[in-house]
């Protein structure tokens, strides 16, 4: 039995899934001023959270691939179309900082009972429909500038993978300690009793709620 | 009921069992996790269902009719399976409430039409990139893919500079 298993199975995806959902719904993802809180630099969840996440799956993958366990080209890699990922990033970053979600956050939303998530769901079927149907003028853009298959980090840069994780971790541990000096100037992050109020007692970070009206979540 | 909704929890310990579920992901797929996948998978079903001829004509959705059993596909399970998740975490905890969210300068209208505008820019900007924070941010990122950084820096820098214009949306 090798590992990876390459299981694409009903179980696997529902395990993957609710393990994924049950986080960042803990973390506060599933509400948009909490995530959009990041860009107004009061609310560092979002970096602090998948910084994180990615260096603790990035240095799992490292040691599993050093101690034999995994091979070296075991798991998917994404390929770099330069201008099209550039292009598209910027348009996701643009559309959370408007709508208050990404895909996955906006699933999380939508099961924490937000109404705007669902019209962001929505939103994004309109948005891929108008890119599929306009799809062939902008073949040339979306294949542009091609990186070499799978192309990592260690491979552009030249560097041992083991120092690229140091330069990450140390980047990661100052992003931290900035963001939450920010956070505190500007008097966040929000907290659950913050945003997990129903209807118009949103704002309630400009206007702090009362305990007693926070009490009647559902 | 009495008692408030419980906190969320620290962002390092979020971050440490994102990490540690993404890995298992990994160990068990070979591949990260998703959810624009899905989207593009639900956009297609639905476009087949309201126009066949033109879906099945169309260069970027076509394959996916063609293939057949559109949303069959562990995506669909992983994207129910946080549905599920993100549910029971809500509901547990004390989180769990049905509203509009949003910031206390903005109709609700203004809010839901902010909403589908983002949701339309998120979703198109998925399927340039070829995926999204999820599969190109969190996964690509743990796999030091240079396609994961670049989405990133995009993301970010984009967030950033629209975030200043979009301000009276959320304060």
């Amino acid at each position: 039995m090798s590992i990876p298993f390459y299981d694409g199975g009903v179980a696997s995806g529902l395990l993957a899934g609710v393990l994924f959902g049950y986080v960042l719904e803990a973390a506060g993802f599933g509400s948009a001023r909490k995530l959009t809180g990041q860009f107004s630099l009061k609310d560092f969840a979002v970096f602090k959270v998948m910084f994180t996440a990615v260096l603790v799956a990035a240095v799992g993958l490292y040691l599993l691939r050093v101690g034999g366990v995994i091979a070296g080209n075991a798991v998917f890699v994404p390929t770099l179309f330069f201008w099209a990922i550039a292009a598209g990033g910027m348009l996701i970053g643009a559309g959370f900082a408007l709508g208050g979600y990404c895909p996955g956050t906006s699933i999380v939303g939508l099961a924490s009972g937000r109404i705007d998530a669902l019209v962001f769901v929505a939103g994004m079927v309109g948005g891929t429909a108008v890119f599929a149907y306009g799809f062939e003028p902008m073949t040339g853009f979306y294949f542009a500038a091609k990186g070499p298959d799978a192309q990592r980090l260690p491979d552009l840069l030249g560097l041992p993978e083991w120092q690229i994780l140091a330069g990450l971790i140390v980047i990661a541990i100052l992003g931290f300690r900035l963001g939450s000096r920010l956070e505190r100037a500007r008097g966040g992050p929000f907290t659950a009793e913050d945003v997990c109020v129903p209807g118009d007692a949103a704002g309630a970070k400009n206007n702090p709620t009362p305990s007693t009206q926070a009490g009647y979540v559902s | 009921m009495t008692a408030g909704p419980r906190p969320f929890w620290p962002p390092l310990a979020a971050g440490l069992a994102l990490g540690l579920a993404l890995l298992l992901t990994f160990v068990i797929t070979g591949h990260g996790l998703g959810a624009s996948g899905f989207v593009t998978r639900l956009a297609a079903q639905i476009s087949a269902w309201l126009a066949p001829e033109a879906t099945l004509a169309n260069a970027y959705f076509g394959p996916f009719v063609k293939a057949g059993a559109v949303l069959a596909s562990w995506i669909t399970w992983e994207v129910i399976g946080v549905l599920i998740g993100a549910y029971l975490g809500a509901r547990s905890a004390g989180r769990s409430s049905v509203q509009i969210e949003k910031g206390p300068n903005v109709s609700r209208g203004q809010r839901l039409a902010y909403a589908f505008a983002g949701g339309a820019l998120v979703g198109f900007g998925a399927r340039l990139a070829r995926g999204c924070t999820s599969g190109l941010g969190l996964s690509g990122g743990a796999t030091l893919a240079v396609a994961g950084f670049v989405f990133l820096a995009g993301f970010f820098i984009a967030g950033f500079l629209v975030s200043m214009l979009a301000r009276r949306v959320w304060q």
